[in-house]
C-alpha cells in the first residue's frame, strides 16, 4: 500500500511538472505576441485591427494592481513579450534587471508622442531607454460642490477638516494614503526619512475617525452614488464619474500631488520583440491612439492625438493636468524593502486604531 | 485482485488529495517557515504576537464569536417553529430559508451594502418616514450583521435537521410521565439537538474567523480582522511569507475549535460536513 502511495504521488508531481514545462514552451514558435497589461485598459478593437493589419495573433493578459501584475510575471509560467504597468514597478523591475532596452528606431511611430513624456518618465526609466509612456495623470481630490466648497479642496486639508467628518473617502492603498499626508505636510512623497512618516501616520490616525471608507476602485462609484463629500482618487476616475455626475468635481490640491506615469516595457521575457516592437509602434498611430483614449479616457502622451482633439477636450483640466500643476507632482518611486516594509507597517497599524 | 482493483478506484481521489489538499498545505508551511531568501525562520508565525496582528485576531475572535451567538439565538426557536409545522408547506417554508443561498454571497453582500449606504434604500425610507437614519455602515456593527445573514441557513439546517429526528414517542413518554414544557424541552430536546447546534457553530464559526471579503466590502477599510491582514499581505505587500505564517497560525485555531466541538458531538451528527 505504501509502495503505491509513493508511486501516486511521484506519478502526480511528474503530471504537474510535464503541465508547467509545456506551458513554457507553446508559443514561442508561431507568429504571435503576448500583452499583458491593466484590465479596460485597450480599446479591444484594437486588438482585432492589429492582427488584420499584421497577422501577428495576440494572446492579451490582463490584471487589476501592479503587484497583480508583478506577482502573475513572477510566476513565469508565461513569457510575456510586452507589459504594461506603473511608474514605481517598472523602476523595480529595472532594478531587478527585469526590463530589456527598448530599440526606439524600431518604433517610427514614437514621434508622435511629447518629448515632455519621457522627460517626466526620467523619474523610474533615468536613462530612457526601456520604457514607452501610454497614459498619465495625477491623483487628488475628486468633491460633490452640493457639499463641499471649492475652496476647501485646494489644499489636502480639506481631508482633514472636520466639517466633513463621516463624509471622507480616502484611497486604501499604502502609497496613496501616505501622498496625501506627506505632501500636506510638505514632504517628498517618497520620503524614507522616519520622522516625515510618523508624522504622516500620526496625520492618518487623526483622519481616521473621520473617515467614511478606505476605497479602491469603488469610491468613484460611491461618488457618483453622493455617498460622501469627497474621496482621493486618479484622476482618469474622476473624469469619468463627472461624466456621470455633473455635481462632482475635481482638483490638485496647491501642495503638489503624485503624477503617475503607465509605460509599456519590453520583459527579459520576450520572444518576439519585433511583433513587440510593430504593437508598440501601431499604439503611437494617432487613429489607434483616439480609440485607445475614447475608451481608457485618460492623460494621452500622444501629441498629434492631443492637437486633434477639440478645444474643450484640451482644456479639461481633469483629464490633461496643465504644466503648473504637474510641476508641483512627483512620480511614485520604487523604495527600498526595508522603507516599503516601514510603509506597509506604519499603515497597518493605522488601520488596526479603534 | 479484489484489493488492487478497490484501490485502483480509490486512485482518483489520492490524486485529489495529493494535488489539491497536501501540496498546498506543504507549500504554505514551507512559506511560513522560510523568509523571501529561503532561510528558515520562525518569524513568521511569531509575527501574530505583534500588536497589531493580534488585535485583528482577537478582533476575528470576537466578531466570529458574537456571530455565532445571534445565528443560535435566531436559529433555534425558528428551527423549533419549522418543526412544529407539521403540513404540506413545511418544505416550502425550508426551502425558502435555503432559497437565498443560491445566490452567490458576494452578491449578497454587495446588496446589503447598497441598501445600508448613506443614500441607500433603507436610509430613504427612514427619512421618508422622518426617522432619523442609520449609520452603521463601515463599522464592525454592519459586518457582523451581514456575517449573521450569510451564515443564518448554516445554523438553521442542521439544528433543524437533527429536532426533526426526534422521534414524536419520545416526547409522548415524557408527557406521560409527568414532564412538563420546561422539563421536556431541557431533558428531551436540547440533549437531541446539541449535535445539530455543534455542526452549526463549526458551519458559522469557522467561515466567520476566516472571512474577509465582508469585513473587506461593508467595513469600508476599517474593520481590520486577520483575514484581511492575510490577504493584504499576499496582495499588496507581497510578502507570502508573512501570508502563510499567519494563515498557519489561524489554521491552528480553526482545527482548535474544530476539535472542541468535536470533543462535545458524540454522536457524530456533524460527521456530514467532515
Amino acid at each position: 500500500m505504501k509502495k503505491h502511495l509513493i508511486s501516486l504521488f511521484l506519478g502526480v508531481f511528474s503530471i504537474f511538472g510535464a503541465l508547467s514545462l509545456s506551458g513554457c514552451g507553446n508559443s514561442s514558435s508561431e507568429n504571435s505576441l503576448t500583452v499583458l497589461n491593466y484590465g479596460k485598459y485597450i480599446d479591444p478593437i484594437v486588438l482585432d485591427m492589429f492582427e488584420e493589419e499584421t497577422g501577428i495573433h495576440v494572446d492579451y493578459e490582463e490584471y487589476v494592481t501592479p503587484e497583480n501584475m508583478y506577482t502573475k510575471y513572477k510566476a513565469g509560467s508565461i513569457d510575456y513579450d510586452l507589459i504594461c504597468t506603473s511608474d514605481y514597478m517598472i523602476e523595480k523591475l529595472i532594478q531587478e534587471g527585469e526590463v530589456l532596452e527598448m530599440n526606439y528606431d524600431k518604433i517610427p511611430g514614437i514621434s508622435n508622442l511629447d518629448e515632455s513624456y519621457f522627460e517626466f518618465s526620467k523619474a523610474f526609466d533615468p536613462e530612457t531607454k526601456y520604457t514607452m509612456p501610454y497614459f498619465f495623470g495625477t491623483v487628488g481630490i475628486l468633491y460633490d460642490t452640493t457639499k463641499v466648497d471649492a475652496a476647501d479642496v485646494t489644499t489636502w486639508g480639506a481631508l482633514w477638516d472636520e466639517k466633513y467628518s463621516g463624509q471622507i473617502i480616502m484611497a486604501d492603498s499604502v502609497r496613496d494614503a501616505f501622498m496625501a499626508a506627506l505632501k500636506y505636510r510638505g514632504h517628498s512623497l517618497n520620503t524614507t526619512d522616519e520622522a516625515q512618516l510618523l508624522e504622516a501616520q500620526e496625520l492618518l490616525i487623526q483622519q481616521r475617525p473621520l473617515v467614511y471608507s478606505y476605497l479602491v476602485d469603488e469610491a468613484q462609484d460611491e461618488m457618483i452614488a453622493e455617498n460622501a463629500a469627497m474621496a482621493l482618487v486618479y484622476s482618469g476616475e474622476a473624469a469619468l464619474a463627472i461624466d456621470l455626475n455633473d455635481k462632482l468635481a475635481f482638483s490638485v490640491p496647491q501642495e503638489g500631488s503624485n503624477m503617475w506615469i503607465d509605460s509599456w516595457f519590453i520583459p527579459k521575457t520576450c520572444v518576439h520583440s519585433e511583433n513587440a516592437e510593430k504593437f508598440l509602434d501601431f499604439l503611437c498611430r494617432q487613429d489607434i491612439a483616439q480609440l485607445n483614449f475614447d475608451y481608457v479616457y485618460y492623460a494621452t502622451p500622444n501629441k498629434a492625438l492631443f492637437d486633434s482633439l477639440d478645444a474643450e477636450l484640451q482644456n479639461n483640466s481633469v483629464i490633461f493636468p496643465g504644466n503648473e500643476v504637474l510641476s508641483n507632482c512627483e512620480v511614485l518611486k520604487s523604495l527600498d524593502p526595508e522603507s516599503t516594509k516601514r510603509y506597509n507597517d506604519l499603515w497597518k497599524e493605522m488601520k488596526s486604531k479603534n | 485482485m479484489n484489493k488492487w482493483k478497490r484501490q485502483f478506484l480509490a486512485g482518483p481521489y489520492l490524486i485529489w488529495i495529493a494535488g489539491f489538499l497536501v501540496l498546498p498545505l506543504a507549500f504554505i508551511l514551507y512559506y511560513a517557515l522560510s523568509r523571501s531568501d529561503g532561510s528558515l525562520t520562525l518569524e513568521n508565525i511569531l509575527a501574530i504576537a505583534s500588536p497589531v496582528h493580534r488585535k485583528a485576531l482577537l478582533l476575528s475572535l470576537r466578531i466570529a464569536l458574537i456571530c455565532t451567538f445571534f445565528c443560535i439565538v435566531l436559529s433555534y426557536p425558528l428551527a423549533m417553529i419549522l418543526n412544529k409545522i407539521r403540513s404540506r408547506h413545511q418544505n416550502l417554508i425550508v426551502f425558502i430559508f435555503i432559497l437565498p443561498m443560491w445566490m452567490n454571497f458576494m452578491l449578497r453582500i454587495l446588496a446589503w451594502k447598497m441598501l445600508l449606504s448613506n443614500n441607500g434604500v433603507i436610509n430613504s425610507i427612514l427619512e421618508f418616514l422622518g426617522l432619523p437614519g442609520i449609520d452603521i455602515l463601515n463599522t464592525p456593527t454592519a459586518v457582523i450583521f451581514c456575517m449573521v445573514y450569510d451564515f443564518l441557513p448554516f445554523m438553521i439546517l442542521p439544528i433543524y435537521n437533527s429536532m426533526a429526528r426526534i422521534s414524536p414517542d419520545l416526547i409522548e413518554a415524557a408527557r406521560d410521565l409527568g414532564a412538563g414544557n420546561a422539563r421536556v424541552f431541557f431533558k428531551i430536546i436540547l440533549p437531541l439537538t446539541v449535535s445539530g447546534v455543534v455542526s452549526g457553530i463549526i458551519m458559522v464559526f469557522i467561515p466567520a474567523l476566516t472571512s474577509f471579503a465582508i469585513s473587506d466590502l461593508l467595513g469600508g477599510g476599517k474593520v481590520l480582522m486577520i483575514g484581511n491582514v492575510i490577504e493584504q499581505s499576499f496582495m499588496q505587500e507581497y510578502n507570502w511569507n508573512l501570508g502563510s505564517g499567519l494563515s498557519f497560525v489561524l489554521m491552528i485555531f480553526v482545527i482548535v475549535s474544530m476539535m472542541l466541538m468535536n470533543s462535545h458531538d458524540k454522536e457524530g451528527g456533524g460527521a456530514g460536513i467532515w
